[in-house]
């Protein structure tokens, strides 16, 4: 397995704040790398770098650099519209578009100006199938969205950064908002969907990161403080504090 | 406990008041244009071609009138709905916080200027302004009075519609970035029709606005009555028709005076259903995100 992306001494600031505390780090390709850490450790920051969505934060800086394929993503060439559409991103709450599910799907391969509307049926299907929502809303699709539940939301969010077929997924607390039904069904689908894709997910959940992912990195107010393969992390740590925050002592 | 009370009271007289203005106002406007009608049938004034109610050949056919008020909203519409619309998604979209916090205040200044200057402005600048490349032009126009008062109610448009696209929530914006859509596209195809409802109602709200102008009109736009759809000659507005005959010597209890109440109701009529129209959207469209 390649490094589908690596972070070479990143810190990241707002304005005086530093966020982020010189972090290096190499993420496995087709893996699932949790993040886990309190909140305010730096972890959704840090996982909204790789999509430089801290870009329309005011007073963002950044040092150090993201490599994506081995390219730096912070190259002053870098088109961030073009670097968004291979990298996908599903947010803590769900966020569909006030549009029918066929249009929430199809959004993405739209922008990208695809029109043949055969291309846009197949790719809105396979997607809803990879996100195991085709059975439940297949008669359904010019519904608007926001009509289906939280979880089936968050599903329809999914498969709009799937129809795009990135190689990347970015996850920040996906299930947060959802009830324990509706999050086995989407730690299902991550356990799926990493055959075909590198992802990252940040959650407060222990036992989510100890189910679905295979690497899992401990950060603590902006540091990185341990990273290994999960099952080490989770029976064996090296750090106190890893040990501390897994079995729920703080945090 | 009495001092309490007697706050009590005024604070409700004074709702009293403006409702009691409102009802006495729908009073006189419905009893004047009631007795008007017993003269002028209804069918006489929604289909006649002219009017000529202070010639001695008189003809009482409102249709003048509204072409007239209807050319020139259409022409301020025409104008103030791109320009507003776009400041409105450049100010939402596009500019940095700080600037906008300063121009939308300073927008609204437009909508603050006496409209009797605008008025002037239409006729001494716009008007000979236009001549120079359309020949032909009369000096009173629905053209330069429906640019002006399309100026005018710019802020009406891109204060509300950019009120309406700042109401819809963040994680839409972000959602649509992080598919790879540029500002344009997020913009366009998530913002706007998240904001449509707003954006709409901002539209009616200054439409409203243009049919009830009044001094703008008068001044600029002629006072000939003319059923035309033509925006280079002189047309008269309902409103300016109404200024005419307040401001004239007709005499009180005539069947002419009584033609500014039928004129009155029908630019009533207007506006009502528009605000009707804005409050129904408003209110359908209100639990989207709930």
């Amino acid at each position: 397995m390649e490094n589908k992306l690596e972070a070479k001494n990143v810190s990241v600031f707002y304005g005086e704040f530093q966020a982020l505390n010189n972090i290096n780090m190499k993420f496995k390709e087709n893996a699932v790398t949790a993040l886990i850490g309190p909140s305010g450790c730096g972890k959704s920051t840090y996982l909204r770098l790789f999509n430089r969505m801290n870009d329309y934060v005011d007073s963002f800086r950044m040092e150090g650099e993201i490599l994506v394929d081995g390219n730096d993503i912070y190259n002053k060439d870098v088109l961030v519209d073009e670097l968004r559409k291979g990298i996908g991103m599903v947010f803590q709450k769900p966020n569909p578009f006030p549009k029918s599910i066929f249009e929430n799907v199809a959004y993405g391969l739209k922008i990208q100006g695809i029109k043949n509307k055969a291309v846009l049926k197949n790719r809105v299907r396979k997607a809803l199938q990879q996100a195991a929502l085709w059975d439940e809303v297949k008669n359904d699709l010019d519904k608007s969205a926001l009509e289906l539940s939280g979880g089936q939301q968050q599903r329809v969010c999914i498969a709009r950064a799937l129809a795009v077929e990135p190689s990347i997924i970015l996850m920040d607390e996906p299930t947060s908002a959802l009830d324990p039904i509706a999050t086995a069904k989407v730690e299902e689908l991550i356990h799926e969907l990493k055959k075909d894709y590198t992802i990252i997910i940040v959650t407060h959940n222990m036992q989510q990161a100890s189910r679905i992912s295979d690497y899992t990195a401990f950060f603590y107010m902006g540091d990185l403080i341990e990273y290994n393969k999960t099952d080490i992390i989770f029976t064996n740590p090296e750090h106190e504090r890893t040990q501390n925050y897994i079995t729920g002592r703080f945090g | 406990m009495k001092k309490e009370k007697i706050i009590e009271g005024l604070l409700k007289f004074s709702a009293l008041v403006t409702i009691l203005t409102t009802v006495g106002i729908l009073y006189v406007l419905l009893s004047e244009s009631i007795s008007f009608f017993s003269e002028v049938s209804i069918w006489e004034f929604i289909t006649d071609k002219e009017w000529t109610p202070l010639f001695v050949n008189k003809h009482f056919g409102i249709m003048p009138l509204v072409m007239g008020t209807l050319l020139t909203t259409f022409i301020a519409v025409a104008v103030a709905l791109p320009i507003g619309i776009t400041i409105a998604i450049y100010l939402s979209e596009y500019a940095p916080k700080k600037f906008k916090k300063i121009v939308k205040p300073l927008l609204e200044i437009l909508a603050a200027v006496p409209t009797v200057v605008y008025g002037f402005f239409a006729l001494m600048v716009v008007t000979p302004f236009l001549q120079s490349f359309i020949p032909g032009m009369s000096g009173f126009n629905s053209l330069s009075a429906g640019i002006v008062m399309g100026i005018m109610i710019i802020p009406y448009v891109s204060s509300l519609s950019e009120d309406a696209l700042s109401a819809v929530p963040k994680s839409l914006r972000n959602a649509s970035y992080g598919m790879g859509a540029t500002r344009l596209q997020t913009a366009f195809k998530v913002m706007v029709p998240a904001a449509s409802s707003g954006i709409i109602v901002s539209v009616i709200l200054a439409f409203s606005r243009a049919i009830g102008e009044t001094m703008i009109v008068a001044i600029a736009a002629g006072q000939q009555p003319r059923l035309t759809a033509n925006p280079l000659v002189p047309v008269e507005t309902i409103t300016a028709y109404i200024v005419q005959v307040s401001l004239g010597d007709v005499a009180h209890g005539t069947l002419e005076y009584k033609t500014i109440f039928a004129a009155g109701i029908t630019l009533f009529i207007f506006t009502f259903i528009l605000n009707n129209i804005s409050f129904y959207i408003r209110k359908k469209f209100k639990e989207q995100y709930d």
